[in-house]
């Protein structure tokens, strides 16, 4: 592509210094990017990331599309939390929740997050709604898509449904948890509370502990930890360890306390009883010895180490109230950052055109 | 020329007192950056700068590939203040209504004036600069960028005529 310089001059903030430039020449200090591309691409960030089409699982990202997320979350952070915390972004569009199965906590977060975008939300829900006369999932969907929603976050009991529903729908689709499967939004936040509390991640130690096998929070987490260059740990009843999990790219390590001193983050899953339907372990005070935190376990982890939970806790279980509460607990932040990390993943889904057609200034 | 800038802003100020110059992500916050340290210095005084970032308050949302977002940094309470927006070039106007709408967010400042270091035209809104750099005439389609030492390693303003 040619492009013909016309006219340059210097903004001449000390004429002195300005260097004599060449127009339309990459200036020296950005690295060699193609010159087609007419964007100022200057800033580290502004290197071409694959555009999101849909949030259905962490193993369809690649490093750089984390890393953008997480560069997002962290500027709509402050205004999540700020006075007046709503912006004008997302208004006309709608976003459906379609929640199969129950889940408060993420379905607040999810409509907080649309809500501070100034988005409409639709809240759909499995109990008292068409799913429960009988209609199918595919009409469920078809029916919303008649209806004109612009996006579709679905939690479902079931695992691959949201990857079923892209294929319905043209519309972006967020997947806030399914099955045993996949819960991306819930492992970005994790990330991004521990880059905040930690920096790179790149070499940090993370220690998950629990029921690796029924937790699509774990099954995510450990793929985003690997994209962003974390070692991961795991500690678990034998019970409750997947098999080859070794492929993960995790390291199983037999005992809590062996693992503690090193760790940079622990990550205790919840113990989920509805999962549970047969004995995985003989009883939860067996449990709370082995696989529990509580304040000794605490006392061995170094200074910096933080200690998180997606909730909701089992207080007495798999946490002691001492360090649910404790400084190193990073519980109540996971909750907040949450918000800002799902605002990230709209914005990024929604506000993108539906074809390519980016235009100069 | 952001010297002469530095001037007119404090001679429509009659001062710097309660000026706080707001930079336009991603180029105008290091033109805001120095005109504060050129008034600053010229009035002997500190001079409170911080940045804005607008992409959120666009109107051209799912027209165009979503920018990456920057950091909205105000040091300081805007209102009750004079805030100075910052931006490199004027164009459309459009940056610059969301700027007005992203500000309006933080607070209710006395008043707003818009220093731009090139204004290239071809307004689609009714919206003016205060300060102009430099009047820079231009074809719709041409693409002008302003270059900053502090983020492309050299102060230029760059005009491209897009191929046909």
């Amino acid at each position: 592509m040619t492009q013909q310089p016309r006219h340059a001059s210097s903004p001449a903030a000390d004429a002195a210094t300005t260097p004599a430039t060449t127009p339309a020449t990459t200036p020296a200090t950005t690295p060699a990017t193609t010159p087609a591309t007419s964007t100022a691409t200057s800033t580290a960030t502004a290197t071409r990331v694959a555009p999101l089409h849909h949030l259905l699982g962490i193993d369809d990202l690649d490093a750089a599309q984390v890393v953008h997320i997480l560069d997002t979350a962290e500027q709509l952070l402050p205004i999540a939390t700020r006075e007046r915390n709503t912006v004008p972004t997302l208004r006309g569009k709608v976003v459906c929740n379609l929640f199969l199965e129950d889940s408060t906590r993420t379905r607040i977060s999810f409509d907080l997050a649309a809500k501070r975008l100034s988005a409409e939300v639709l809240n759909f829900s499995a109990k008292g709604s068409s799913v429960s006369k009988g209609e199918s999932f595919k009409d469920t969907a078809l029916t919303l898509d008649a209806m004109g929603v612009d996006c579709v976050v679905v939690r479902s009991g079931s695992s691959g449904a949201p990857r079923q529903l892209a294929r319905y729908l043209d519309v972006p689709i967020m997947n806030a948890g399914d099955g045993w499967h996949q819960h991306p939004t819930q492992a970005l936040l994790d990330v991004f509370t521990m880059r905040r509390h930690l920096g790179d991640l790149a070499g940090r130690r993370v220690v998950i502990v629990g029921d690796l096998l029924h937790s699509r929070v774990a099954r995510s987490e450990v793929q985003a930890l690997n994209l962003v260059g974390a070692q991961v740990s795991v500690v678990a009843p034998p019970t409750l360890l997947p098999p080859e999990v070794e492929r993960w790219g995790v390291e199983v390590v037999p005992s809590l306390d062996d693992a503690l001193p090193d760790a940079d983050v622990v990550y205790l899953l919840r113990v989920q009883r509805e999962r549970m339907h047969r004995a995985f372990f003989p009883s939860t005070r067996e449990y709370q010895r082995l696989w529990g935190m509580d304040g000794r376990r605490l006392r061995q982890l170094k200074d910096h180490a933080i200690v998180m939970h997606p909730g909701p806790m089992n207080r007495g279980v798999e946490i002691t109230g001492e360090v649910a509460d404790s400084d190193q607990s990073v519980i109540t932040e996971q909750v907040t950052n949450g918000i800002a990390v799902r605002m990230a993943c709209l914005y990024l889904l929604l506000a993108a055109p539906a074809v390519d057609e980016e235009a100069g200034r | 020329m952001l010297r002469r800038l530095a001037h007119e802003l404090i001679e429509a100020n009659q001062g710097a007192e309660g000026l706080v110059l707001v930079g336009i992500q991603t180029r105008g916050l290091p033109l805001a950056q120095r005109l504060a340290r050129l008034i600053g210095e010229i009035e002997g005084t500190e001079v409170p700068c911080g940045a804005l970032d607008v992409t959120l308050y666009r109107d051209d949302l799912g027209r165009r590939a979503p920018k990456s977002l920057h950091a909205t940094d105000v040091p300081v309470d805007v209102t009750g203040r004079t805030v100075v927006l910052v931006d490199d070039v004027l164009y459309t106007g459009r940056t610059i209504r969301a700027a007005l709408d992203a500000l309006n967010e933080l607070g209710r400042p006395d008043r707003i004036r818009l220093v731009v270091l090139v204004d290239r035209g071809h307004r689609e809104l009714p919206i003016r600069a205060d300060h102009v750099g430099k009047n820079l005439p231009t074809a719709y389609d041409d693409r002008i960028r302003v270059l900053v030492e502090e983020t492309d390693g050299q102060d230029a303003v760059v005009s491209e005529e897009v191929p046909a």
